[in-house]
């Protein structure tokens, strides 16, 4: 009964952000900070996770194809696939669930206890129009292409991971990416990335907008939302698999 | 003019508001007192529509605000300035910014126009020096002033005042009291206070509204509050020693059998 309160608010929330802005200069300054905030604010982490990413899984692929008969590009072919179709999109919308979702919810959470929130309402401001859309709008902008990024850097991490070992040339790796390339596992990634940047963002933004209480319980937001956001993340990601491919 | 007519409120089984009505007098200071969970906060709430009441109405010059669309309580609200308790200044935005806001949010005015107009508010409000501070350098009371800079600088029809005074030291509360009920004075404003601090009771109540247990105790205005016969309201507003004495010696004042400076030595002993 709680969840089926829970799901009617959180689209009810959705379906309020959708009016006009007040002031739309107001609002782009408030879009493109978000997009700062959640875009350049996340690519070190999400470079550093995607070049390990791939490094760790030429060197894992490699230590599983021991038969002389698998050609050693195969590896590359594995990395290359393995990074598009799962690790960028979900490890790193994981990981960004807790980067941007503890952010969101701490923040719209903090606005609610210390009454700005409020502040914004008596002015006769739409505050899921002015505080949740333009994040949501942010991330479905910004996350995909932090998904791109990552994709690039996981494989480039696995190219210098294979070429430093002395697993496989660099020649043997750029065959292995050109060789059986389907396009559509491109699509599929950029698709997870769309799905899962709409969960990172609209879910912890539920929570930290109804926040009640104070500190204690901006914190119970923040982990609850990034605990919900991981759970819808995988499930989706089981549905979108189920579905799409 | 702000008139409340039979406002009911509860959450859950348990009513907050019961069956209040009200006139907030136009261009007046309106004081709303009253022990803590007495309602006086759900009250200001209702009135300013961040809670919805469950019955009654209320009217803003005239027109049921209960029931307005959504666009035209848009409209109204762009006439009300509010201050609240904890001054709900934005934590990411320089003292200027947060005056500034909903200038930008309203008006098409060039950055000159705003600038200037920001100025003049934070000049008015006593702070010059504070232009670039961010709310967390700056003191409660410093706080409170530009809460209150915030709710004026889109000249507003209705100043609603969240227990201005607390977390505050008697000094500064006055200084803040002084203010409100200057700028009400200044540009004839329908100001509403919810306030525990009988100095602010005292000194710029024009009416007060005596909250108890969801209903309205008492009304009057800070004169006839000396006189008061209500017990609940005497034993609320003179509840220390100290303040019944200070009570005596005002009706004893204003009924002309004390001078308060040519006996305050005698009284002293």
């Amino acid at each position: 009964m709680k969840f089926i309160t829970e799901f009617g608010r959180y689209l009810l929330m959705l379906k309020g952000m959708i009016s006009q802005p007040e002031n739309r200069h107001v609002y782009w300054k408030e879009f493109m900070h978000q997009c700062n905030d959640i875009g350049i604010g996340s690519l070190p982490i999400v470079a550093i996770i995607s070049f390990f990413m791939g490094a760790v899984s030429t060197l894992q692929t490699a230590y599983q194809l021991v038969s002389p008969l698998i050609p050693k590009s195969t590896i590359a072919q594995i990395v290359r696939d393995t990074v598009l179709l799962e690790f960028s999109p979900t490890l790193v919308c994981i990981v960004l669930a807790g980067v941007i979702g503890s952010r969101i919810a701490s923040e719209l959470g903090n606005m609610r206890v210390s009454e700005q929130i409020d502040a914004l309402e008596i002015m006769g401001i739409n505050t899921k129009t002015y505080l949740v859309a333009p994040k949501i709008v942010a991330a479905l902008i910004v996350i995909p292409l932090l998904i791109v990024v990552s994709a690039g850097l996981g494989i480039w991490g696995g190219w210098i991971a294979g070429k430093a070992s002395g697993i496989l040339s660099s020649n043997d790796f750029q065959r292995g990416l050109l060789g059986s390339f389907q396009p559509f596992n491109v699509y599929f990634m950029l698709i997870k990335a769309y799905v899962f940047a709409f969960i990172i963002s609209s879910v912890p933004a539920f929570y930290g907008y109804y926040v009640e209480g104070g500190a204690l319980e901006i914190g119970r937001a923040s982990t609850k939302s990034v605990v919900v956001s991981c759970i819808l993340i995988l499930f989706s990601d089981y549905v979108l698999a189920a579905i799409l491919l | 003019m702000i008139e409340v007519k039979h406002l009911k409120k509860g959450f859950g089984d348990k009513p907050v508001l019961k069956d209040v009505s009200a006139v907030m007098e136009e261009g007046k200071c309106n004081l709303i007192i009253g022990s803590s969970g007495s309602g006086k906060t759900v009250l200001m709430k209702c009135l300013v529509g961040l809670f919805q009441p469950d019955g009654g109405q209320i009217f803003y010059h005239g027109e049921e605000f209960t029931t307005m669309t959504d666009d035209r309580r848009k409209e109204v609200r762009k006439e009300i300035g509010m201050l609240f308790q904890g001054s709900a200044l934005f934590d990411s935005q320089t003292v200027e910014q947060n005056v500034q806001f909903p200038l930008n949010m309203f008006t098409n005015w060039t950055t000159a126009e705003k600038r200037k107009r920001v100025n003049e508010v934070l000049e008015r409000v006593e702070l010059k020096d504070a232009h670039k501070k961010f709310p967390a350098e700056i003191s409660g009371g410093m706080k409170k002033r530009v809460g209150i800079a915030r709710a004026i600088v889109l000249n507003p029809k209705y100043l609603f005042c969240d227990e201005p005074n607390s977390g505050l030291d008697p000094q500064t509360s006055l200084v803040i009291d002084k203010l409100i009920k200057e700028l009400t004075d200044e540009y004839k404003i329908t100001t509403v206070i919810n306030t525990h601090d009988m100095n602010s009771v005292m000194e710029i109540g024009d009416k007060i509204i005596y909250m108890y247990k969801g209903e309205k105790e008492w009304e009057g205005t800070n004169k006839e509050i000396i006189f008061s016969k209500n017990q609940r309201l005497n034993d609320f507003i003179f509840a220390s020693e100290f303040l019944r004495d200070a009570k005596d010696m005002r009706m004893l004042e204003q009924a002309g059998k004390i001078d308060n400076d040519r006996n305050m030595d005698e009284l002293m002993k």
